[in-house]
């Protein structure tokens, strides 16, 4: 297990590094001059400019930036410098990745929260009305992306004044007390995590739904309600346990999934993570910002596949022994 | 997955879509989106991008058939809207003037179907008035009609970009999984890579890669390709899979045996075997297409002004005072969308079944 856990950590390093070679390459080809800001400043002169775009390296072949970029980062955890916020990527993106992650884990809660209750009741009520209307409903919101169903609630939220419509902490923030700020940046999270947690829900409720029905049709199932069990216990003691099981290992993807789904939302909320930051950084073509957020997004998601991975192992040892 | 006997199999697919009742009226849905955004600008009363000073942000026009008076009429007609007095007022209903709805009237100038120059439009009503079915946007511009219009762009992307993507997917995934080796390392590694970057992450970086600021149709080809660039990955993984087991059927054997050459091999005799699974996959994956430039468009790195997509129509109704006070430029393009994804998810659903039953294709997302 543990010579797979390694093994499966070292093919991470490749594929990151292929990643940030397509992305270099990518931003390369935009022939925008990122020293534009520079340029429109009429205090600033032609050899100014030309020593600024030296300090930059984008005077130098791209192959010679990108093993530069490549060795700040490894030497220094250097991501380099945005052009837009005069900061270092990394402080920059750092506290936008951790919000983009509590979006995350509020919208995995909705999901999961949502997802394994509404399956049991599906597997349990099987082709009665719960499950007819829940397997509709399921198959209705496959179809309604992010942007349609954040731009709805948003409408929702602007119309009843129930919750906040943007951002992530009130004006007043500052004011509160710790707990009222927290609560505060609940709030803020609501709508967000609903609208995110929504794209995965129809999927991971259908699984739990299949996976407790093939759970159910098992002997011991069978042996517990021999026993004379109560049907209840039998579901939550014996089958739903069981049925579990192979949800874990979807966990690690669910997680994948949600930070590519946050994206929308915090641009529809205002949210200020990885996304938000993402969208701006491309508006005003600061290219180390976005590299390096298309950088931290790939590694949150091929994270979550390892963990998926690794999950599955655990849950099936032969898979780490091949 | 056997080739043997196509005309038969034919039959019995095209019988059991027709069975599935669902997926019936889906296909006929698209159809008629399809057949909405060929005859577009016959079927908008007005030019895509006809501005009426006067009338911003104008309510849907009701059509009524029964007047003021009780009495009933057999033409629709709508009454002439006034400006309200005060700020914020809005439109009100002139009761007093009932303006008819005219079929097949004349109005902006066209070419039907790209070449049939022509003036009819399928409805409207006598100018200076207008009717406004579905609402006007900021600039007095009828929202069916930029529905209509935007549905060329929005419908078509999905379409176009499935194509290249599914032509990528195909010849990669078959070359992966039939030459194996190399080959197939290079090209599961790279797909490898497309697939570790949350996708809308990598469509915007991609995106980054091309001017901010293009023509209309650079834009369209732009996205066209982005999205293609990223969709054959996925489809490639599954192909491949799916030519490892077919490459070692005999008679692939026998057509190697009598000398043909190997992309021979692979285009006339192994991927056409994965032709049913590609469709249903083709077909649920327009959705995520047409999202695709929905999202870019709506982030303003899309089709621009003036051009409308149903993208760049949510655009402008996302700003809150936007939405809340004017919703019909909210609603107007997302239950098109919502329709849309529905019909292609439906159809997607009903074809997967009608062509195997055994669901031998894992539901999207």
């Amino acid at each position: 297990m543990r010579t797979y856990v390694l093994r499966r950590l070292f093919q991470i390093v490749p594929l990151l590094l292929a990643i940030s070679a397509l992305t270099f390459v990518a931003l390369h080809f935009a022939n925008s001059d990122p020293t534009w800001i520079y340029a429109e400043n009429p205090q600033i002169s032609a050899a100014q400019l030309g020593r600024i775009r030296h300090e930059l390296g984008i005077d130098r072949p791209v192959l010679v930036q990108y093993l530069l970029y490549l060795r700040g980062i490894a030497l220094h955890f250097d991501f380099g410098r945005s052009y837009t916020y005069h900061e270092p990527v990394a402080r920059v993106l750092l506290g936008r990745l951790a919000n983009t992650l509590l979006l995350t884990v509020a919208a995995a809660l909705v999901t999961w929260g949502l997802a394994i209750p509404l399956g049991v009741l599906a597997a349990v009520r099987q082709h009665r009305a719960a499950d007819r209307i829940l397997s509709l409903l399921a198959f209705a919101s496959l179809s309604v992306p992010e942007v349609l169903s954040g731009l709805v609630l948003l409408w929702l939220a602007a119309r009843s004044h129930l919750l906040p419509v943007g951002g992530m902490q009130s004006v007043d923030a500052d004011l509160m007390s710790p707990a009222g700020r927290a609560l505060d940046v609940a709030r803020h999270l609501v709508l967000p995590a609903i609208v995110v947690g929504l794209v995965p829900l129809a999927s991971r409720m259908r699984q739990m739904r299949a996976s407790l029905l093939e759970v159910l049709h098992l002997d011991f199932v069978t042996t517990a309600r021999a026993k004379g069990l109560p049907e209840r216990t039998v579901i939550a003691r014996h089958a739903l346990p069981n049925a579990l099981n192979p949800m874990i290992t979807l966990f690690g993807l669910t997680l994948g999934s949600l930070v590519s789904g946050s994206f929308v939302a915090e641009v529809v909320f205002s949210w200020p993570g990885l996304g938000a930051v993402t969208l701006e950084a491309i508006q005003r073509q600061d290219q180390p910002l976005v590299l390096g957020a298309v950088m931290m997004a790939a590694t949150v998601l091929v994270l979550g596949n390892l963990v998926a991975d690794l999950l599955l192992a655990a849950a099936d040892p032969r898979i780490a022994r091949d | 997955m056997t080739d043997a006997g196509r005309e038969p199999e034919g039959a019995r697919v095209r019988l059991r879509l027709g069975r599935n009742r669902p997926a019936v009226a889906g296909g006929a849905l698209l159809a008629l989106l399809y057949a909405l955004a060929l005859l577009a600008p016959f079927l908008a009363p007005y030019a895509e991008n006809d501005i009426d000073r006067q009338r911003f942000f104008h309510p849907p026009t009701p059509l009524h058939l029964r007047d003021e008076a009780g009495h009933w009429h057999a033409r629709p007609f709508v009454y002439a809207m006034r400006a309200g007095t005060g700020p914020g007022a809005g439109f009100v209903e002139d009761r007093s003037r009932r303006i008819p709805l005219g079929l097949l009237v004349r109005g902006a100038r066209y070419r039907l179907l790209g070449f049939l120059p022509t003036t009819r439009h399928l409805f409207g009503v006598a100018p200076p008035d207008r009717v406004f079915l579905f609402g006007a946007d900021g600039l007095g511009r009828d929202e069916l009609t930029r529905l209509l219009f935007g549905a060329q762009v929005s419908l078509t992307v999905g379409l176009v970009g499935i194509v290249i993507s599914f032509a990528i997917g195909l010849l990669l995934g078959g070359l992966a999984g039939y030459l194996g080796g190399w080959v197939d390392t290079l090209i599961m590694r790279f797909s490898e890579v497309l697939l570790s970057v949350p996708g809308l992450y990598l469509i915007l970086a991609l995106r980054g890669a091309f001017p901010l600021d293009m023509p209309s149709r650079q834009v369209y080809l732009a996205i066209v390709t982005i999205l293609a660039l990223i969709g054959w990955a996925a489809l490639a993984r599954v192909i491949r899979g799916m030519v490892l087991a077919i490459r070692t059927a005999d008679y692939v054997a026998a057509a190697e045996a009598l000398g043909m050459g190997r992309m021979r091999v692979l285009v006339r005799h192994i991927l056409p075997n994965t032709w049913s699974f590609v469709i249903v996959a083709a077909t649920l994956a327009v959705p995520g297409y047409i999202l695709g430039e929905v999202f870019l468009s709506f982030l303003g790195m899309g089709v621009q002004e003036p051009a409308s997509s149903w993208g760049n129509m949510l655009q402008e109704a996302r700003h809150l005072d936007v939405m809340t006070t004017y919703p019909w430029m909210l609603f107007a393009p997302s239950i098109a969308i919502f329709v849309t994804v529905l019909a292609f998810n439906i159809f997607g659903d009903g074809l997967r079944d009608a062509l195997d039953p055994r669901h031998a294709v894992p539901a999207g997302r």
